[in-house]
């Protein structure tokens, strides 16, 4: 095993604006605008007549839009039937599987060309149904029942790793403040603010209403304040990633046809997928995610690079501590020593191994569905130096990641990228 | 009606727990124990097993302290103003389960200490709309 048949390469990336954007902007507006980017980005155009396949990763529109059957949904709108339109789900890691098994499709022979369109639109439903659903992925007899909700099994998980390697809630709050700073350069992050301008804007409403203003010196007091409240001790408000509404393509081709859309497509050199028990509970451990480490040995030994060949790398933060254990996790630093990297600011933009540089799942936003395919989009832009803003980093990357968790850490996405 | 009433199923595990009972099982080939109870032996796989109460007795692994929680415990009368805790607990016979954790300062959770001795408390939920059932709990030794 371990190697692909052929290679495949992303010829085309693009997203859509996320945000809050429901009744606004829906399944269908989201799609079609992470479509139209993604081929505005394909440098010797696009059309649907070369498109094999239309691969859809979608979590729950089922629960969140009463709507199923997405595949013919969404390749109807991009002009792409009668070709297939399967649909895949692996909760958070939906559109991260159907973006693994377009390449895989590709690889074998079967197909040249396949659209893959991660999408989820979560804010139709009440926050306390966003919660119910996004409980679905854990499990409904032994944990819902237990009162487990998400923020609360990776608070779990991150108690676990604060008794093993005495991680501390600042550590968490400084993952959050450079995901931020990032977001802020993102144009289509639902959140583009640093969390500096938020205290800010909060000092400015409190001394408009009269109120007493508080003394924060710095961000770290403002995120020990009250006004970021608990979610799931010791998850704060601005440990968890937001609800979101969003959508993103890729474009996949064979080597066969690659160079006929771009002279500079960028190669998946390898792809792993892991599994773990649903149920945190019935695991091993529950500092480490497995599914983490099993995606990322089979990536590296397909690409035959290690963790410190890896220049940038986009992880799945949907919370803070997510973002340390797969630091952990994927081998960039050992078990227990990522919280000391965050304080030296290795993670940051201009450090040397930048993490998240389009603001993450906590800033870009999370809608579940979308956000493996998101990912992609965000190495495709930095690998070509086209991220927008301030956003680009500083060298010519030539190897980056992606790490997409699905549930609290039952399914696992890593693909990774050469030019 | 199954063929053995006694068989190893998700219905009779939440049988048993709400006769105040926890239910493992216990493989008849390998020994190991499997909490909730399985069919399939997580080891070594044979379908050879069969209950196993357990103990009761455990240790705090991993919790939090849930301030917005679901709406099943909502309707239980948690929420902002009244946490409760979620956790992980590992079992003196091995397997982990998840569990409310009840009896410790959910206000303070900084207070709660990962390891800390727990023994199982059946708790009886009597929720409006919703029929009488038995939940798992904890509750310091």
């Amino acid at each position: 095993m371990a190697k692909l048949a052929r290679k495949v390469a992303i010829v085309g990336a693009g997203m859509s604006k996320f945000g809050q954007t429901f009744p606004l902007r829906r399944i269908p507006e989201h799609a079609v605008d992470a479509w139209l980017n993604a081929v505005k980005s394909v440098d010797n155009g696009i059309e649907p007549k070369n498109v094999d396949a239309c691969y859809v990763g979608n979590y729950s529109a089922d629960l969140f839009n009463h709507q199923g059957h997405l595949g013919p949904m969404i390749s109807s709108l991009f002009g792409l039937n009668p070709k297939p339109a399967p649909r895949f789900e692996g909760a958070c890691a939906s559109s991260g599987v159907a973006f693994r098994q377009a390449i895989i499709t590709i690889a074998s022979g079967l197909m040249d060309v396949i659209c893959v369109c991660g999408i989820e639109v979560m804010n139709e439903v009440p926050t306390s149904e966003v919660t119910d659903t996004l409980a679905t992925a854990s499990d409904a007899t032994f944990e819902y029942t237990a009162g487990a909700t998400f923020p609360g099994l990776y608070a779990t998980l991150a108690t676990a790793h604060m008794h093993k390697y005495g991680t501390t809630s600042e550590d968490l709050m400084r993952v959050g403040i450079k995901n931020h700073i990032n977001g802020k350069e993102n144009p289509f992050a639902q959140m583009q603010r640093t969390i500096k301008e938020l205290m800010e804007r909060k000092i400015t409403k409190i001394k408009g209403a009269g109120g007493e203003v508080p003394d924060w010196k710095d961000e770290l007091d403002f995120l020990k304040s009250r006004s970021n409240p608990t979610i799931a001790w010791p998850l704060r408000l601005f440990d968890c990633s937001l609800v979101t509404d969003g959508g993103a393509v890729l474009f996949l081709a064979s080597e066969d046809v690659a160079k006929k859309f771009t002279d500079t497509p960028i190669w998946i050199t390898g792809t792993g997928q892991g599994s773990a028990a649903m149920s945190m509970h019935d695991r091993e451990t529950l500092s480490t995610l497995e599914a983490t480490v099993e995606a990322s040995r089979q990536a590296y030994i397909m690409s035959g690079l290690g963790p410190k060949d890896i220049q940038i790398a986009e992880v799945h933060d949907c919370f803070t501590i997510a973002e340390i254990c797969a630091m952990e996790d994927l081998g960039f630093y050992e078990k227990g020593k990522a919280v000391e990297a965050i304080k030296n600011k290795e993670s940051y933009r201009d450090g040397v191994k930048p993490i998240n540089t389009s603001g993450g799942l906590k800033s870009k936003g999370h809608p579940v569905g979308a956000t493996g395919a998101a990912q992609a989009v965000e190495i495709f832009k930095q690998m070509r130096g086209q991220a927008e803003l301030n956003r680009q980093v500083k060298f010519d990357v030539e190897r980056a990641l992606t790490h997409n968790l699905g549930g609290s850490g039952g399914t696992c996405v890593v693909t990774i990228y050469e030019k | 009606m199954s063929e053995n009433e006694n068989e190893i199923t998700v219905n009779n595990y939440l049988k048993y727990l709400s006769e105040g009972k926890l239910m493992g099982s216990k493989c008849k080939n390998c020994g190991h124990i499997d909490v909730p109870a399985r069919k399939l032996c997580s080891k070594c796989l044979k379908p050879e097993t069969e209950w196993n109460e357990m103990s009761g007795k455990g240790k705090l692994a991993a919790f939090s302290s849930i301030h917005v929680g679901t709406p099943y415990f909502e309707r239980k009368g948690y929420g902002r103003k009244k946490p409760y805790i979620f956790s992980i607990i590992e079992l003196d016979e091995g397997p982990m389960i998840s569990a409310q954790l009840v009896g410790v300062d959910e206000l303070h959770p900084e207070l709660i200490k990962v390891g800390t001795p727990v023994k199982v408390k059946f708790l009886n939920v009597q929720v409006e709309g919703l029929p009488e059932k038995v939940d798992l709990g904890f509750e310091p030794a």
